[in-house]
């Protein structure tokens, strides 16, 4: 490790706190993918896989990939909702991996909605 | 790296460490790899999380899930619930004593919610081992800041505005002692960083050193660009392993990076850091004896004036600082000395680190801003009192300090009020007593430290302090007399009076306050052989109240001497030739028969003891009768 000098302590500090971004970040959107038993044999893994590779590929650092129980609809997994702030959740259905690459690209990045593997918009309420 | 999607904030501290941190650390590692979600999550260690009571600690980031009481075994439980299927474990969450229903998230437990972390702000959210976690949060910033931009006069001037003030117990203003130092033109002069944290029950200094030592590093290098200094000294208890082993290792870090050393960060100023561990002398705490110590000589103190800041280490000036002062540092610096002062009292600036613990619920290290009630601290982050047993004190400042009753629970805490009610600030212990907790005891528990630790080179507090502790045992023992009360006072005036150092000027203040608050309980002690607390031994009597028990033998099979007869449904007696008071019947008679208790002064004379375990009915029966004569 050569010494820092003044300068390189700044950009130091720039790529440090890139990696940081879990602990204090916050967050415009977040991905829940289902992850019941169902979910997981018709393989959600692999979609979120997926979702963290666009993440990083994007460098969209400010979405949240997570994940859920089952969402009870067992035969359209593997599924995930997509809830931006201040927009209605969407959730999505029978993934693969290039379904996710263009709900990516389209609705998270763009703002656009990709309804043809849209389930709905909005989710259920309890009662 | 590549993009994960939860990261574990596992706290290392002591506390969590001794309850087996490193083995759940495997054990999270070791399941995380089993369901193949290495890529995903990963296990980040954390320095002291503050929550100590409800060790060993993880949080869960980002959505911030707070889960204590953690055991290797249920781990493998824990990483298939909530990082593989997503849902989060309640069974691990913390759940008030009063409510059934567990709080998910840290920042809604009342515990974290009236603290404001300056000193601590990055507790529990980076690696105290990794400098870059340092960097990335404005560490070293402060530093930079001021190497291009600011002339020592002016950091001392900015410090000053703060109105920063030690934390090590005195208060004194900070800016102050560094002005002092500056303008002695004497070389060399020396930095001694102060982490002799010797109270029982205190451990901020190391809490600081094990969740944050860059903090504390960047704090002594500014401190000693101000000073015009090249060499400073941690000096650290051996007793505190892990927290010289992370000083050790942050040392070494900024000394690769160019941060500590020869030229720091390519400019002319230069700063080199070593660790002295000191041996765990509670006097070493003090300035004078603590350089001594570093000297290799018997650390006593000495004589002052000279201060330290114009003679100090090896006869040159020293700048002493404590830990938590020195990790304020960097961020007054950022954020300006007018922000600084805008938090706490008028005279006592910004926050404070407190070891809450005792009769509280909620125990653990807490950072405050200055000003906030004792009620605040002891009822809304502590929780209250277990079992919902009544206040009685709570002990400020460390062994010396003093015990402060209820009628002041809403004192805002700052230097000033809790030396007006004759304790001190200290260094930020806090002890909080319940209803059965002795005041005489505890002044002696108190003087018991402090004679221990008494260097010796006084007279009146190597001796004053041994005959305080020989009254205070008396009158513990039922053996007090009449003029006792007095006598005590006289000593501790002259204690105070005829002692070189703060060991020993302020070792009285124990008896002082709880004479001053709690005089009633000396005066039972002395002249109806009494404990109120019914705490000291000699002073009370176990009892079974034959309208009570129910013959359940539940005291009878855990008393360790076999002093209890009985049989099933037959009422119980102790035999007090055996009996060693050592309270397990007391303990577990089950609270709704409340049959077992303890008598203290005269009240043994006024029951009624059965001479052998008479059956349950008969003793109704019998007792029906009575009732019926009379």
């Amino acid at each position: 490790m050569p010494k820092l000098t003044l300068e390189d302590l700044k950009k130091k500090r720039e790529e440090a706190r890139s990696k940081l971004y879990l602990r204090d970040g916050e967050f415009r959107g977040k991905v829940i993918v289902h992850m019941g038993t169902c979910g997981i044999a018709a393989g959600a893994r692999e979609i979120v896989e997926q979702f963290l590779e666009e993440v990083e590929k994007n460098n969209a650092r400010d979405i949240q990939i997570t994940t859920s129980g089952c969402a009870g609809l067992c035969s359209k997994e593997p599924m995930a909702t997509v809830e931006i702030k201040g927009a209605a959740p969407v959730k999505y259905i029978t993934l693969s991996r290039d379904k996710v690459k263009k709900i990516f690209k389209e609705h998270i990045l763009e703002g656009k909605i990709v309804a043809e593997y849209a389930l709905g918009v909005g989710s259920e309420k309890g009662g | 790296m590549a993009t994960r999607r939860i990261e574990l904030m596992l706290c290392t501290g002591t506390g969590c460490v001794a309850g087996g941190a490193f083995r759940i650390k495997d054990a999270l590692e070791k399941e995380i790899k089993k369901h193949n979600l290495q890529n995903e999550v990963s296990v980040v260690i954390t320095g002291c999380n503050g929550f100590c009571g409800q060790g060993p600690i993880m949080v869960v980031k980002p959505d911030d899930i707070f889960y204590g009481f953690l055991n290797e075994q249920e781990i493998g439980y824990l990483v298939e619930e909530h990082l593989l299927k997503g849902r989060p474990v309640k069974k691990f969450m913390f759940t008030p004593p009063e409510k059934k229903e567990p709080i998910k998230l840290l920042s809604e437990i009342p515990f974290f919610q009236k603290q404001m972390l300056i000193v601590l702000r990055n507790k529990g959210i980076i690696d105290p081992e990794n400098i870059e976690e340092y960097i990335a949060r404005d560490g070293y910033a402060a530093l930079e800041k001021v190497l291009t931009s600011m002339k020592p006069e002016e950091v001392i001037e900015e410090i000053k505005k703060s109105g920063l003030r030690g934390r090590g117990g005195a208060g004194f203003p900070t800016g102050q002692k560094w002005e002092v130092c500056f303008k002695q033109k004497v070389k060399p002069k020396y930095l001694i960083c102060n982490c002799d944290e010797g109270d029982p029950g205190a451990y901020m200094d190391r809490s600081v050193f094990e969740t944050d030592p860059h903090s504390v590093i960047e704090g002594m290098i500014i401190a000693s660009y101000a000073c015009d200094i090249d060499q400073a000294f941690i000096y650290i208890r051996t007793e505190y392993p892990l927290a010289v082993q992370r000083a050790a290792k942050a040392i070494q870090q900024a000394k690769e990076y160019g941060l500590l050393g020869k030229n720091i960060l390519g400019t002319n100023f230069s700063l080199d850091i070593e660790i002295r561990e000191g041996s765990g002398a509670f006097v070493c705490g003090e300035t004078t004896s603590l350089q001594h110590s570093i000297e290799g000589k018997n650390p006593e103190p000495r004589q002052r004036p000279p201060r330290t800041s114009e003679k100090g280490l090896w006869d040159q000036p020293t700048v002493v600082n404590n830990v938590e002062t020195l990790a304020n540092v960097p961020v007054i610096i950022l954020r300006g000395g007018d922000w600084y002062a805008s938090i706490g009292t008028e005279k006592s600036k910004g926050t404070k680190i407190f070891s809450l613990v005792g009769k509280v619920n909620n125990t653990g290290l807490v950072e405050v801003p200055m000003g906030i009630t004792l009620r605040e601290m002891i009822y809304d982050i502590g929780g209250g009192i277990p079992k919902g047993k009544k206040f009685k004190a709570v002990q400020t400042g460390g062994p010396s300090g003093g015990c402060i009753p209820e009628k002041y629970l809403d004192t805002p805490v700052d230097f000033e009020t809790l030396t007006s009610l004759g304790s001190m600030m200290g260094s930020g212990g806090m002890i909080v007593m319940d209803e059965d907790t002795c005041m005489v005891d505890v002044a002696k528990y108190f003087i018991q430290f402090t004679n221990d630790e008494s260097c010796g080179k006084c007279t009146i507090c190597r001796e004053g302090s041994g005959a305080l502790l020989e009254v205070l045992t008396r009158i513990t023992e039922g053996k007090g007399k009449e003029r006792d009360i007095e006598y005590l006072e006289e000593l501790c005036a002259a204690i105070i009076d005829g002692s070189l150092c703060g060991l020993g000027n302020s070792l009285p203040y124990p008896v002082l306050t709880t004479l001053k608050y709690f005089k009633e309980e000396y005066e039972a002690h002395i002249k109806e052989k009494a404990c109120p607390a019914r705490s000291c031994k000699s002073l009370i009597k176990y009892w079974i109240d034959p309208d009570r028990c129910v013959g359940c033998l539940l005291c009878m099979k855990n008393c360790p001497t076999n002093a209890i007869s009985g049989k099933t449904k037959f009422i119980h007696t102790i035999n007090y030739e055996l009996c060693t008071k050592c309270g397990n019947c007391f303990d577990v008679c089950p609270e709704k028969v409340g049959a077992v208790k303890k008598l203290t002064g005269t009240e043994p004379e006024k029951v009624v003891y059965l001479k052998e375990p008479v059956a349950v009915g008969d003793w109704k029966k019998q007792k029906q009768e009575e009732g019926k004569n009379d």
